[in-house]
């Protein structure tokens, strides 16, 4: 074997490589578009009803009463059309979604019927019909379609934030994932020979340590490495959001850079208290809200050929309970945003609220299935074709239609 | 496959242990498996004896008064604030004279003096961190501290979950660390009977509907504790319950809570059944009626999922899945889930049952040490003995497992992909420690006292050709071979 410290200038060709390969999306390229799509999994099951409520569903105010969204009152809903309203703490969205730049699906679900997060997280990110996969996720499995097997090399980036990649991002296409740093870091020398040290007896350390140089690079270029003060509280989360989002937003913003990211948001499990309009949920929903205007700054003229879809693994009893919160439930909302969304309307084919159109008489019954959604975008976006979305993004979903006119 | 007496030696400390220091190797070389059965027998293997960490009843009550003082202290401040304006107006008369002295100023009394250092149910938690980071170091082997780690994160709670910060190293003592070479019945009663668990997963809230309680105050049922029961601590997710069978239990489980600061101060934060606030009557739960008995419903209900298949198969997999591979070997997972029922949930029996299994030695090295792990290996290598604590609580949150804050009931996860994202942030941490401890260390004495019978030539290479000791010691921690286990 051979053991040598690669010089200065072999790092960065090296680096230099991973992002020079940086995938475009083929077939939308040559139509002259660069799209971007961010998924946002929020973990823990979001309450649909408390995001988006149907104020003018006639059996809203008796299932919520003083607990649930309305138009009047100290904190109002925020109107969408005659019958939905947006959670107060989503200011921005609310702007967004007046502007044409966001759409709400409701009353949607996966196919995950059981009310385990882990589960249902499973199938949300999985993409498959049933739990217990947990080695590739379907953002990563539509990013390896688009390219044909064989043409090797850094091409086919994801990129995920955090020191955990979520589910969704993993797979056989590479993964970058990026988080900030608040130790000195290890020199280039250093990380060199641990690179050589790997490729010689480890590919697989190998590999997630050339990935995360070639972020690094990027990062430092882009002055993000640099430390930021912690706040506290409910301003830590909203602080967290925002870095998270916005530093997704600048590496996707990048001429060079990925197209395709994901990051998750935990904390949506809210089984007590759940404080729809002043409280933990409307802490979140306004880090949320912080978090689709950082994307929106951040990515700049990227923003018009951007979509973000926040997903949730379910939604949550459309009760409160005992404790007045809400217990695992079935369908929810999903949540898109971005400049290439004929946006400015809430798809939805609604159940109703009365107990007999409850599911399992507890649940917001689900009649969109999140996969029609994911798929629509993928392929209108991204030019993902129907048999790879069918068989291979979502296998065993050829009876769920790909959504039509989510795009501009 | 056979290994040399150093390298099964190594084996163990790696796989089995927290970590190789010096002289580890050589010391149980002889009989590394015989080491690993004998510090099962020990007396008094896996607790923390140290008089000076509170129990959970007595730290719940300090973090109580804290509480209490810091209340009444904001109220005597607002007070303050509400006269002010008087205050302000009568001031404002005087306000030519206080301009010409400096004086004056000190004459306001300041609100509150500046407060020093953590509140108590910080201090609480690091304290506990303390014990239990010395804990890791002190021992020879460590594992039964691996097993308190495996326990401890199969029934984790958090301590960002509010009042639960304070008594969450309170409840790995009492409730992992006193059964964990017991009986798994006993653990779980002991877990689920905690204020720690109560608390987390919301049971002290939740009111069987037609209790005393939640006719009364028209509250009712949290199932967060019954479905966590059975989809993570016993039967194990998509087994043999229903919706059903989840409410059923958690009506069971009513009344389960603690004693609040108003009820007794002097027992505030123990347990206590609450009977005006359980639901009252018989339940039918996994096809089988538990009569009304009070507190002794949930106990029978518990030790029947303690002895239920379901969840000796769930318990042998997720202990052999931690010790020996991701995927680990089925007919190992069996034999597993057979010694548990047959020794009825017997966790010294398991612990040997796993090291004595010929899987456990000849399975390769493929598991990704937790980030908890591998600094604590790190830290032994080094021969730190009294390493400070705000470094190490630092690392662990940035490789993404901060102590008793999983982020999920499911705790930390156990399989190594979700780890290797990390792989750069450990680089940067191992430059840290080596650069720490980096400048009186040997590296290649350290190589050959942790590492060398596992490792490679090229790992023994780069280690040897490092330009310096602090570079050498971070690829030794980085190296695959510790890395791995």
């Amino acid at each position: 074997m051979t053991l040598h410290a690669p010089s200065r200038r072999e790092l960065l060709l090296a680096s230099g490589t991973l992002f020079a390969w940086a995938y475009v999306p083929k077939v939308a390229r040559a139509e002259g578009r660069d799209p971007r799509l961010l998924v946002i999994v929020l973990r823990g099951a979001l309450d649909g009803l408390a995001a988006v409520a149907p104020v003018g569903d006639p059996d809203w105010v008796a299932l919520r009463g003083d607990k649930g969204l309305a138009l009047d009152g100290k904190t109002p809903a925020l109107p969408l059309n005659s019958f939905f309203a947006l959670n107060p703490a989503m200011p921005n969205l609310h702007r967004l979604y007046k502007a044409g730049a966001a759409t709400i699906v409701h009353a949607t679900a996966t196919p995950y019927r059981e009310r385990s997060h882990f589960d249902g997280q499973d199938v949300l990110e999985s993409g498959l019909g049933r739990p217990g996969a947990t080695d590739t996720g379907w953002l990563n499995r539509a990013l390896a379609s688009l390219q044909p097997a064989g043409r090797t090399g850094h091409g086919r980036e994801a990129f995920a934030v955090g020191p955990i990649a979520p589910l969704v991002v993993r797979g056989p296409a590479p993964v970058l994932s990026w988080t900030p740093r608040r130790l000195p870091p290890a020199s280039d020398d250093t990380m060199m020979r641990l690179l050589d040290l790997y490729r010689h007896t480890d590919p697989a350390l190998a590999r997630v340590l050339e990935e995360r140089m070639g972020l690094a690079t990027i990062a430092r270029a882009g002055g993000m490495d640099e430390q930021q003060p912690r706040a506290a509280g409910a301003g830590q989360v909203k602080a967290y959001f925002a870095e998270s989002a916005g530093t997704a937003a600048k590496f996707l913003a990048r001429a060079d850079g990925p197209r395709i990211g994901a990051l998750a948001f935990d904390g949506w499990d809210t089984h007590a208290d759940e404080g729809t309009m002043s409280g933990r949920l409307a802490t979140l929903l306004g880090a949320l809200d912080g978090a689709f205007a950082a994307i929106e700054t951040e990515m700049k003229e990227a923003w018009r050929e951007t979509v973000v879809a926040v997903v949730t693994e379910f939604g949550r009893t459309a009760r409160i309970n005992g404790t007045e919160g809400t217990d695992h439930g079935t369908a929810t909302v999903a949540l898109l945003a971005g400049g290439a969304l004929k946006g400015g309307r809430v798809v939805a084919d609604w159940p109703g609220l009365k107990v007999a159109n409850l599911q399992d008489g507890r649940d917001l019954k689900p009649t969109t299935d999140l996969r029609a959604v994911l798929k629509g975008l993928l392929k209108d976006h991204l030019r993902v074709d129907d048999a790879a979305l069918a068989s291979k993004v979502f296998p065993d979903s050829s009876a769920v239609r790909p959504m039509a006119g989510l795009l501009v | 496959m056979t290994l040399d007496p150093k390298a099964e030696a190594a084996t163990a400390l790696h796989r089995f242990g927290v970590g190789p220091r010096a002289g580890s190797i050589v010391a149980i070389a002889s009989d590394p498996r015989g080491a690993l059965l004998a510090e099962l027998d020990k007396p008094a293997a896996g607790r923390i004896a140290n008089p000076d960490l509170l129990a959970s009843g007595p730290a719940a009550r300090a973090a109580f008064e804290f509480q209490r003082a810091r209340r009444a202290e904001r109220q005597a401040q607002r007070a303050a604030q509400q006269g002010a304006p008087q205050q302000g107006a009568a001031q404002q008369g005087a306000a030519p004279e206080m301009t010409r002295s400096a004086d004056a100023a000190p004459a306001a009394p300041p609100a509150q003096p500046p407060r020093q250092g953590p509140g108590v149910p910080q201090q609480i938690y690091l304290d506990e961190a303390k014990a239990r980071l010395g804990a890791a170091l002190d021992t020879e082997i460590g594992f039964v501290e691996r097993l308190v780690w495996f326990w401890s994160n199969h029934f984790c709670v958090s301590a960002d979950k509010g009042n639960v910060r304070p008594i969450c190293g309170a409840y790995e003592r009492e409730a992992i660390r006193a059964h964990v070479l017991g009986r798994f019945g006993d653990m779980l009663l002991a877990v689920e009977s905690h204020p720690a668990m109560l608390v987390y997963l919301d049971n002290v809230r939740s009111i069987g509907p037609d209790s005393i309680a939640g006719v009364r105050r028209q509250r009712g049922l949290n199932e967060n504790l019954a479905r966590e029961i059975l989809e993570l601590h016993t039967l194990g997710v998509r087994t043999v319950y229903t919706q059903e069978d989840v409410t059923r239990f958690a009506n069971v489980i009513t009344g389960w809570t603690r004693i609040a600061p108003g009820q007794d101060p002097a027992r505030a934060g123990d347990f206590v059944f609450n009977p005006n606030m359980h639901q009252p009557g018989p339940q039918t739960v996994i096809g089988k009626t538990y009569a009304e008995g009070g507190v002794e419903q949930g106990r029978a209900m518990l030790a029947a999922l303690a002895r239920h298949p379901a969840t000796a198969k769930h318990i042998a997999g997720k202990l052999a899945r931690h010790f020996i591979a991701d995927e680990p070997p089925p007919a190992l997972v069996d034999r597993l889930a057979r010694r548990f029922l047959d020794t009825h949930g017997d966790l010294k029996e398991m612990a040997k049952a796993l090291v004595t299994a010929p899987e456990a030695w000849d399975t390769p090295r493929s598991k990704l040490r937790r980030p908890g792990e591998w600094i604590i290996a790190a830290l032994r290598a080094t021969g730190v003995t009294q390493p400070e604590l705000g470094p190490v609580m630092q690392a662990q949150n940035l490789l993404g497992e901060p102590l008793w804050r999983p982020p999920s009931p499911k705790g930390f996860a156990d399989e190594s992909a979700p780890w290797l994202d990390g792989l750069a942030q450990r680089l940067d941490i191992a430059n840290q420690l080596a650069r720490r401890v980096g400048g009186e260390a040997d590296p290649r004495e350290m190589f050959e006292q942790v590492l060398a019978p596992l490792a490679s030539t090229e790992t023994r290479q780069a280690i040897t050709r490092a330009e310096s000791r602090p570079q050498a010691l971070a690829l030794l921690f980085m190296a695959p071979e510790f890395q791995r286990r």
